[in-house]
């Protein structure tokens, strides 16, 4: 996934200036990094010199004059084409919690400690989550950022509970 | 204040060990979520916590009172006048319908019909099950027993509800809005509860987490 087609696909709507893309990105991506206004302006550069967006006009709304800038069929094509596809599985998950099981058995001898506090830190993150969630006014877009996030730790949980379970094997095979 | 506390107890089934001395305490308007992997004795230890079992060793209070050591007619006045419980698998009655069911504690402490089937269709609407009032268990689906079953347990305004994995049949979304209604109505009752799962996004609403592990606590943490 690139910034490139988010801009599009947000660009579909209506002709969009800079600052107003990343004010739209950040409200809709509640669970993204927020967008830096230069990479914005830089995105946009690249995407009308490929000619999948151009210059529609500029809009003044108070502030200063900004240029406004509209998806092309080229464009349009673009982002349809890379909706058609799907994200690859990652091949090679994040393993910072598997690598750290590992070397408390190699450095400590075991990883009780370790996997009992990682779930506590887990699951009071998850409070955190749910408390959001329950909170009023929250929007579907949060909510939908929030679920990813739940589910997300709640698989890292699972997997620390099979670790434990796993942990007299691993032991014998790492302190034979 | 700590409503509820287990000191130590055991709990045996013929040659299986499921408590080896757990000890809990519960402060009164706390949610707390046992959790720990299938057979590791949450619900049993729940049993005990709710005077449903005894356990052969150490002691349960209850809002300064030991009542591991009543006798059975005893714990099931506490029961009718404290606890709501959800069990495992429910455990409606199949003869009767879902407002049946719900009456039934209010006529065990001496309620009225009319009255009392009037408060248990309010709490079925309370649930968004009134529209199953009238049916039987054996035609509901996983998620409205559930609804039932936490009317049934709530009916009474307990001080305390078990509830013994509430969402276990659900998905995730399904189960996130029971758990909603039974919490609701827990906090407008201002009732402790003790939710058993072994599901991380329902004790993610708790307070607390309490894990147990063959038996035992393993690590209580805040
Ligand atoms: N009435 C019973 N008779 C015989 N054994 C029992 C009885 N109740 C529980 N056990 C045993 O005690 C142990 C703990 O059971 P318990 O039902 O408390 O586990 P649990 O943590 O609730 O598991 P699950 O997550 O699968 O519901 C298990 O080994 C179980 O087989
Ligand atoms: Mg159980």
């Amino acid at each position: 996934m690139s910034i490139g087609h988010v801009l599009l696909g947000l660009l579909t709507e209506r002709p969009k200036h800079g600052y107003e893309l990343k004010r739209e990105h950040d409200d809709r991506f509640p669970g993204v990094k927020p967008i830096a206004y230069g990479q914005v302006y830089a995105t946009l550069q690249r995407l009308e010199r490929d000619g999948k967006v151009a210059v529609s006009g500029t809009a003044k709304e108070g502030g200063p004059e900004r240029v406004v800038y509209e998806i092309t069929s080229v464009g349009t094509d673009e982002v349809r084409r890379w909706l058609a596809e799907i994200e690859p599985p990652a091949p090679y998950v994040s393993s910072a919690l598997s690598t750290r099981v590992v070397l408390a058995l190699i450095v400590g001898g075991t990883a009780d400690g370790y996997l009992l506090r990682q779930r506590a830190a887990h699951l009071e993150r998850m409070r955190e989550l749910t408390a959001r969630k329950n909170t009023a006014g929250i929007s579907a877009g949060e909510l939908l950022a929030t679920d990813y996030a739940l589910h997300h730790l709640d698989a890292d949980l699972r997997w620390l509970e099979t670790a434990r379970q796993r942990i007299g094997e691993l032991t014998k095979e790492i302190r034979p | 204040m700590t409503l509820l506390e287990a000191r130590r107890i055991e709990k045996t089934f013929g040659r299986t060990h499921a408590l080896r001395g757990v000890s809990v305490a519960i402060e009164s308007g706390e949610v707390v979520a046992i959790t720990g992997p299938s057979g590791s004795g949450k619900s049993t230890l729940l049993h005990c916590l709710s005077g449903i079992m005894c356990p052969e060793a150490g002691e349960v209070h209850y809002d300064g009172r030991r009542i591991d050591t009543l006798d059975e007619a005893a714990r099931t006045r506490l029961r009718r006048d404290a606890f709501g419980i959800v069990f495992q698998f429910g455990r409606l009655v199949p003869e009767l319908t879902a407002v049946e069911n719900v009456a039934l504690p209010l006529l065990f402490n001496g309620d009225g019909r009319e009255k009392s089937a009037t408060v248990a269709r309010d709490w079925l609407e309370r649930m968004d099950a009134l529209d199953v009032a009238d049916a039987r268990p054996g035609e509901l689906s996983g998620g409205q027993l559930q609804r039932v079953a936490m009317a049934r347990a709530l009916v009474t305004g307990p001080k305390v509800v078990f509830a013994d994995e509430p969402t276990g049949a659900l998905d995730s979304l399904a189960g996130e809005k029971v758990l909603g209604l039974l919490l609701e109505a827990a906090r407008v009752n201002g009732s402790t509860v003790v939710l058993v799962t072994h599901d991380n996004q329902v004790a993610a609403h708790a307070d607390r987490e309490i894990v147990v592990r063959d038996g035992a606590a393993a690590g209580v943490v805040a």
